[in-house]
């Protein structure tokens, strides 16, 4: 920005730079990801606050206690919490250029991404077959509602990343692609720092309910 | 030239005349009060208000682009003094109106027994005890339960001048207000919650009251009359409504809950005594599990997996389907206890209270101290005071 | 109008029938016909001149924050006047409806009316009219040649362009919601509020919402990291910090609505329980978060507007503006504050005490940095030279009239009041003051003040004073007797009235909304007009007002990279600073320019949404499933699109501004 044009050497005021002040393509798009990912987070916040409210009206139907299963949930989280250091390495690889790594990593996250849908699938699956839909009650609801809509995230984030692994594979590792593999790594890690949140606020605490 | 001016805005004082601003002329002790509230804080506001009004006229028509004789000083555009006073001037306004609103707003609070019946006559409890009356907001009516006298009537209310009344509100289906503009402020009345109002009637007459929040296709209709009578009218009131009237049993009410609109004043000479508590606890519907004792389970962590099933098709519907397009059809839970349970059930929760009574007295005796914020009254529980018990 | 239910849908049309088609109703009947006749005769005109081809390659696809900024307001113009018809049968009716007579308005009709003119005038009026002025402006101010992303841009617009196109369905398709414009629970419930109308609603809202929420990411990111060399944050023009805090706001809050009209919907498709009576849900808790959206709501439409004020202030009173820096803490102020306040809409709902006083003092404490506004803009008009030309008149009748809403707004946020004020006609009357003397007067003058640099020519002001009348005493004719009203204890919403002592009242009340009428007349009139004298308006000075920012630097229309050379700022108000310090136009040295691609993606991802809306609004859950999928494959197909600029060559450039050149020396610069 402070290139010599605005402050020339004879002293005298400049009011416009000669040369072309580009702006280089996505120059702020790790910012304006970064606020769609706050007001993305704001959406979480709602349905987590909704949770908080809603989270003890069982309408005499089944609580917390009587649903989850610990332990296929930590195996989920810990399928997410993989995935998210699978990325880490994708990205080392994006950093070192070594675009088969990269999709090799890529891959296996995806996988990992796709097991922990499967498991919520499974879960959810359960769930509505004994008879705890979401229509069952406001804890329920809210419930459904809030770990539902990360699932729906993690899809996306899986169309995206397969998008990516295309784009990659037929660009290679351009500038453009690195911002969006930066911008879809900011993304993932997201989701697992929001379901850190369904993991703890959710689960564990509604079992202690 | 000043006389005829005059002239021109007789027409608008015989405007003004004619009118019945009842707002600012009640005839209860509540609302003469929060009247006086809208008048100071109007005032008060007014102290800056048109100065500044006076400064805009002013400044426009002097520095006026044509008026070369004003100075000019296009460079001007800070003082230090200036900024001093543009924000103490509202900020010392807005301190002495937080003070109004803080005691106001605690002292007029609906939910608090009253300490007084008009400005200087303190309430005495034996002396004047509280009418209680219950009302529930229909579609698109007003019912009020008279429990003591044990009869009910629709869409008309009638109360003592000088006694204490206090309400306890709900409605049927949808979210309406119970105001009667010259005896006290609003308050929503809402499905499956139960809110208060304390109020009193000072002058005997007839007035207005309305649902104050939109509430479908009938809500025009809905108003009904307010009668304050002298007490050996209100008894000659309920002599001649219970002679004439039905009885409101559960079934009844369910009939009478059928949306209409414009319904005639309707009297009913007896009353089923829990008919408020399962309206309020959305359980007139026999079977259906009441809100108290599903809360109660609910405390005790549900009723487990064995609990899911616990859920029976809703033979009964307001006016229109409850079941969604995906959701399948709705259903309600089924209830364990018998509805006879529900008198003791009620009478054993307290009712919640956040203002502290003892502390609070209002007028003709001293000004009570600051009062701390209490406990259930935090920002994110209180917005859910209304009980449903 | 209750449906029997389980509703019948079939595969092709879902719940459509041929019912929905309000064909028993004359008035939208006849609507429908004023509306399609116009409608062929923009279509008929538009092909006969062969303008698609033209409109499609320089507008609809057009990723230039100009060309978007007019856009928008094209939109809240041509919505305005929807959402006037609306008011002026609402006032129709309540002048009518009096002394047994029912007016002309049944209740299926008049509750869609008085609900859609809110949601029309807020999301589709205002907020276009906001959002178009914040494009068009902000990046000239700041010294730069687009927004940060121009695609994203043009996918907003349109997505807001969706939203009001769905809304403008409900009327000849089905119905619209009978909710009141914030729809709360459970009216609008399933149960009861079966029909399609509050599902248009949430759709139409959701697909704008999308696009309101983007373009405030968008916008924020231009301010923050777009401006020229030099703009520090305390050297931005007043209008660009009020559009820096309305986009946080919007960032800050449109999420806050998309949830929870996704829980309502969940409750109206799927039959879940956040907000229906049993099941353990509260319908409370809609009211609390549709709030949390809804009091900074009126901070995002508000603060633009401030921003006009400050900028027509100091211009035509010819001086720098008083107070700068007490003008942008007090706009930071407000935008913090905005969030704690919300509970003051239901203090009636039976919170405690204390936090009704809180909740009510906190409201109070925004008319502070308020108040201190105001005093500037006074101050500024203290000791200058001031030219009342169209914007400073309206800034005059906003500061007069905008006062007068600010001491009725701060009567309702002492509670004990608001329990006899609050849902009567003060409350209407309140936050039209607010809202027309504010919002409305602000738009005005805005458009007025910028005309001249998006086209080239002034407005007429002969046609632009009878609109200023018009509107200035058609407000005072309309509303004021509405705070009478709420005195008499006279509710919002209501269709029919039996106290005869109301009714002058509301004759005075609909004469008012007559002359507003006449004012949005006048307002046309005067574009037709301004059009026409085109010439005689002309203006090639490019700073038609000796204005004080960086947007008056460049020529009237700018041109597609705003400056051929980018500015650099040594003040506040750097156009005036260059003007007084001897800057002169540079006339060599011109390179090329870096500028985005247009693109269709926008138009066909935001067509996507509209037949993904209307397909859920009907139950058609082919065409939901085809859409849906048409709006991820589009979207993923155009991420395969790594060609999205050009160069605008140096040689280009340079003939651009010898034309300039030519122009300014037949003028005498100011």
């Amino acid at each position: 920005m402070s290139n010599a044009t605005t402050a020339p050497a004879n002293g005298e005021i400049v009011f416009y730079e000669v040369d072309e002040h580009a702006h280089p393509e996505g120059h702020s798009t790790a910012l304006g990801f970064w606020i769609y990912l706050m007001s993305d987070c704001l959406i979480f916040a709602m349905l987590f606050a909704t949770f908080g409210v809603l989270g003890g009206n069982y309408a005499a139907g089944p609580a917390p206690k009587d649903l989850f299963d610990l332990e296929l949930v930590a195996l989920n989280t810990a399928m997410l919490l993989f995935s998210s250091i699978t990325y880490g390495f994708a990205m080392l690889a994006m950093e070192k250029g070594k675009i088969a790594q990269v999709q090799v990593w890529l891959g296996i996250t995806g996988l990992f991404g796709l097991a922990f849908l499967c498991i919520e699938l499974y879960e959810f699956h359960h769930m509505i077959h004994v008879g705890a839909t979401p229509q069952r009650s406001a804890f329920l609801s809210a419930f459904f509602t809030l770990v539902g809509t990360h699932g729906l995230h993690v899809t996306f984030g899986l169309i995206w990343l397969v998008t990516m692994m295309v784009q990659v594979g037929y660009r290679g590792l351009i500038p453009a692609n690195r911002r969006r593999l930066m911008c879809l790594s900011m993304f993932w890690h997201f989701l697992d720092v929001i379901w850190i949140g369904v993991f703890t606020f959710v689960y564990l605490m509604g079992m202690l309910r | 030239m000043s006389r005829f001016r005059l002239i021109l805005l007789l027409p608008l004082a015989a405007l003004l005349a004619g009118c019945n601003f009842v707002v600012l002329d009640p005839s209860g002790d509540i609302a003469i009060q929060q009247r006086d509230i809208v008048v100071i804080s109007t005032a008060l506001m007014l102290l800056i208000i048109i100065p500044v009004l006076a400064l805009t006229v002013w400044f426009a028509w002097k520095y006026r682009a044509t008026n070369t004789s004003a100075t000019y000083d296009p460079d001007w555009h800070h003082s230090t003094q200036l900024e001093l006073v543009i924000w103490a001037a509202p900020l010392l306004i807005i301190i002495c109106l937080g003070a109004l609103t803080w005691m106001g707003t605690h002292l007029l609070d609906p939910y608090r027994p009253l300490d007084r019946i008009a400005a200087g006559t303190v309430v005495k409890q034996d002396e004047h005890k509280p009418l209680e009356v219950e009302v529930v907001a229909l579609d698109w009516k007003w019912l009020f339960i008279y429990p003591e006298q044990g009869m009910a009537t629709v869409n008309e209310l009638v109360a003592p001048v000088n006694r204490p009344i206090s309400f306890k509100i709900t409605a049927s289906s949808v979210m309406n207000s119970f105001y009667i503009p010259a005896l006290a402020g609003m308050i929503y009345a809402m499905p499956g919650m139960e809110t208060k109002l304390h109020a009193v009637i000072n002058e005997a007459g007839v007035y207005r009251g309305i649902s104050a929040n939109y509430s479908g296709a009938g809500f025009s209709g809905m108003h009904f009359r307010f009668h304050g009578v002298s007490d050996a009218d209100f008894e000659a009131w309920v002599a001649k409504a219970k002679a004439g009237g039905g009885n409101l049993t559960r079934a009844a009410y369910l009939d009478l809950e059928k949306p209409s609109e414009n319904v005639p004043v309707t009297y009913f000479a007896q009353v089923d005594p829990v008919l408020f508590r399962a309206i309020v606890n959305m359980c007139v519907e026999t079977g259906k599990m009441c809100m108290s004792e599903m809360m109660a389970i609910d405390e005790q962590g549900g009723l487990g997996l064995e609990g899911v099933n616990n859920v029976l098709a809703l033979t009964y519907d307001k006016y229109a389907r409850r079941g969604t397009v995906l959701g399948g059809d709705s259903g309600f839970v089924v209830g364990i206890c018998s509805p006879e349970d529900l008198v003791e059930a009620g009478a054993k929760i307290p009712a919640i209270r956040t203002t502290p009574a003892t502390r609070l007295i209002g007028a003709g005796l001293p000004v009570p101290a600051f009062t701390p914020i209490s406990a259930p009254s935090s920002p994110f529980t209180a917005p859910f005071r209304p009980s449903s018990i | 109008m209750a449906a029997s239910y389980p509703v019948e849908t079939s595969f092709l049309f879902g719940r459509l029938t041929l019912d929905a088609l309000p064909l028993n109703e004359p008035i939208v009947v006849a609507t429908f016909a004023v509306v399609a006749m116009g409608g062929l005769a923009v279509f008929g005109g538009l092909t006969y001149f062969r303008l698609w081809g033209y409109l499609w390659r320089e507008w609809f696809t057009s990723v230039d924050h100009k060309k978007i900024g007019i856009m928008y307001m094209v939109l809240g113009i041509v919505m305005l006047l929807r959402g006037f018809a609306d008011a002026i049968m609402m006032r129709l009716q309540q002048a009518l409806a009096f002394n047994g007579s029912e007016g002309y308005l049944n209740a299926h009709h008049y509750d869609q009316i008085f609900t859609a003119h809110g949601v029309i005038m807020i999301f589709f009026v205002a907020m276009p009219l906001v959002t178009g002025l914040m494009n068009y402006v902000v990046p000239l101010q700041i010294g730069a040649r687009d927004v940060s992303f121009p695609f994203l841009n043009n996918f907003s617009f349109w997505m807001t362009t969706g939203g009001a196109i769905l809304v403008m369905m409900s009327l000849f398709i089905g119905e619209f919601a009978k909710t009141g414009w914030l729809a709360y629970p459970p009216l609008s419930g399933i149960g009861y509020s079966p029909d399609p109308g509050v599902d248009y609603y949430i759709w139409a809202l959701q697909i704008a919402g999308v696009g309101t929420t983007l373009s405030g990411v968008n916008l924020i990111c231009t301010i923050i990291k777009m401006r020229a060399p030099g703009m520090s944050l305390m050297k931005m023009p007043v209008f660009t910090w009020t559009s820096l805090c309305t986009n946080v706001l919007i960032v800050a809050t449109f999420p806050v609505l998309t949830a929870v009209l996704v829980l309502l919907s969940l409750d109206r498709y799927l039959g879940m329980n956040f907000f229906t009576n049993d099941f353990g849900g509260s319908p409370m808790l809609y009211v609390n978060l549709i709030w949390i959206w809804g009091h900074p709501e009126v901070y995002i439409l508000i603060l633009p507007a401030f921003g006009v004020f400050s900028e027509v202030a100091s211009t035509f009173s010819g001086k720098r503006l008083f107070g700068y820096t007490s003008m942008v803490y007090a706009t930071v102020v407000i935008t913090i504050l905005s969030y704690l306040v919300w509970l003051h809409h239901f203090f009636t709902m039976g919170s405690g005490a204390s936090v009704n006083s809180f909740f009510g003092i906190t409201t109070m404490i925004i008319s502070i940095p308020t108040g201190a506004k105001i005093f500037n803009w006074l101050f500024t008009m203290y000791k200058g030279r001031i030219k009342f030309e169209l914007p400073m008149m309206y800034t005059v009748a906003f500061m007069i009239t905008f006062v007068i809403g600010g001491m009725t707004g701060v009567m309702l946020a002492i509670p004990p009041a608001d329990f006899v004020l609050h849902n009567s006609l003060f409350l209407i009357a309140h936050f039209h003051n607010v809202i027309i003397g504010g919002v409305v007067f602000g738009m005005f003058a805005g458009i007025a003040y910028w005309w001249p640099k998006a086209f080239g020519f002034k407005l007429d002001p002969f046609w632009g004073k009878m609109s200023f009348w018009f509107w200035v005493l058609g407000f005072y004719f309309a509303f004021m007797p509405l705070y009478v009203l709420g005195f008499m204890g006279v509710t919002r919403r209501m269709r029919v009235f039996d106290d005869p002592s109301w009714h002058i009242w509301f004759l005075i009340a609909g004469f008012g909304a007559f002359l507003i009428l006449l004012g949005i007349v006048s307002f046309l009139v005067q574009i037709g007009v301004s059009i026409l004298k085109r010439e005689q308006l002309r203006d090639e000075t490019g700073d038609p007002w000796h204005g004080r920012t960086l947007e008056w630097a460049t020529s009237s229309p700018p041109p597609a990279y705003n400056f051929a050379f980018t500015p650099v700022i040594h003040q506040i108000d750097a156009w005036w600073d260059m003007k007084k310090r001897g800057y002169v136009r540079p006339l060599e040295g011109y390179k090329s320019i870096h500028m985005p691609r247009n693109t269709g993606a926008g138009v066909i991802l935001a067509a996507c949404s509209v037949a993904l809306g209307f397909a859920l609004v009907w139950y058609m859950w082919w065409l939901a499933a085809l859409s849906f999928v048409a709006l991820v494959a589009v979207a993923i197909i155009h991420t395969f699109n790594y060609n999205r600029d050009y160069d605008i060559p140096a040689e280009e450039v340079a003939q651009t501004e010898m034309e300039r050149t030519r122009l300014l020396a037949g003028q005498v610069t100011p």
